[in-house]
């Protein structure tokens, strides 16, 4: 049998599930064999052996280039420290001396990423949501993809996992979840004023809600988290963003003031529009969050 | 003290990534992932980067964490659990 095609149809029995390694022959030791006839066990043959050793050399070069472009890259590096080094300008100096007073924000990072690099912000948000539509587009589970029976075994299973809930970690979670998703919405809503921001405070609620979800079921979660307010609020979360500030982008931050005034810094409402972008990132990267495990899990939200 | 507390998590930050690689078991191998994490988030803290400590804690050894617990799952590769 040609090489590549037997390496193929065993990476492809191995994705589907069929196989449970890819490489056999490498976890030979890793379970005991049951007692086979020695007359048929034979040696590999010579073209299985040859594609194995010739597989890891041709990875351990592959590496080893990779490693030796990153060191020659550091290397190439400014030095650390130098006072004539590209990164050294008045860039950091008036972020950090202008930026309470301009941005309103206590928490400069705040001001940084939400008012002077807010265009970074909304890169990362789309990246989330376009990382969110892959896995959506690859797991997410439809009539074409699914067969009766396999629904059938799923189904079955899901009821006998109804029935054996862990009753530590449902104990856990009650005491827990509140804390958790407060802690949160904390972060979020003082991205301005202390260290957290939306991404956090977002990661932190998405947590609580795969707690939760892997305490008490997937249905439980749907009952107030579905596709559609998934939907709904990754949209509107994102169009908001992109609403409140390209306009601002667009004119290369030559924009009329908001009108919104920056407050008194250090109190809760203020420094402008800071405080619902914060909202804004930390809705979409909770939604992510919690739409990655649902999906990798059951192959739905 | 502060330099020997620096040192120390260093020094198990190093163990946690050669760990991680060195370790045949996938499961165990996430687990020192995570831990590495950790340790990392601390690090931020002492480095005065709580920012980035809280976004560590939370998406390296919270999240990353049980996506590659469950994509174990979906391939089939967790040991001595109900799956396999």
């Amino acid at each position: 049998m040609n090489i590549e095609t037997n390496f193929f149809k065993r990476l492809n029995d191995w994705v589907n599930g069929e196989a449970d390694r890819l490489f056999p022959e490498l976890h030979e030791t890793d379970a005991p064999k049951p007692p086979e006839p020695v007359a048929t066990i034979g040696p590999l043959p010579n073209k299985d052996v040859l594609f194995l050793t010739s597989y890891q050399a041709v990875a351990l070069i592959v590496v080893i280039g990779m490693v030796s472009i990153l060191l020659y890259t550091v290397y190439k590096l400014p030095l650390f420290g130098v006072a004539d080094n590209p990164a050294v300008n008045e860039v950091v100096e008036r972020y950090v001396e202008k930026g309470l007073e301009e941005t309103g924000a206590v928490n400069v990072v705040a001001g940084m990423i939400l008012d002077y690099r807010a265009f970074d912000t909304l890169g990362e948000s789309s990246v989330l949501l376009l990382a969110i539509t892959s896995v959506m587009m690859l797991l997410l589970k439809d009539e074409k993809n699914t067969d009766p029976d396999e629904e059938l075994i799923e189904a079955h299973e899901a009821v006998i996992e109804d029935h054996n809930r862990d009753m530590i970690l449902q104990t856990m979670t009650i005491i827990l979840m509140p804390a958790i998703m407060l802690y949160g919405i904390y972060v979020i809503l003082n991205g301005h004023l202390s260290p957290g921001g939306g991404f956090s405070g977002g990661a932190i609620l998405g947590a609580g809600l795969i707690l939760f979800a892997s305490g008490f079921g997937h249905n439980r979660v749907k009952k107030f988290f579905n596709m559609k307010t998934f939907r709904t609020l990754t949209t509107i979360a994102l169009l908001g963003y992109g609403v409140l500030k390209t306009y601002s982008f667009l004119l290369g931050a030559n924009h009329l003031p908001t009108g919104i005034p920056l407050g008194t810094p250090g109190a809760i409402f203020s420094s402008g529009l800071i405080f619902v972008l914060d909202i804004c990132v930390g809705l979409i990267v909770a939604c992510t969050m919690y739409g990655f495990f649902s999906v990798f899990s059951r192959g739905e939200i | 003290m502060n330099v020997i507390y620096e040192l120390i998590l260093i020094v198990f930050l190093f163990v946690c990534a050669i760990g991680a690689f060195l370790s045949e078991r996938l499961l165990i191998a996430v687990v020192i992932f995570m831990s590495y994490s950790l340790v990392m988030s601390v690090i931020w803290a002492l480095l005065q980067s709580p920012d980035l400590a809280i976004t560590e804690a939370a998406v390296g050894a919270g999240v990353s964490g049980i996506l590659f617990f469950i994509t174990l799952k979906r391939i089939h590769a967790l040991k001595g659990t109900k799956d396999e």
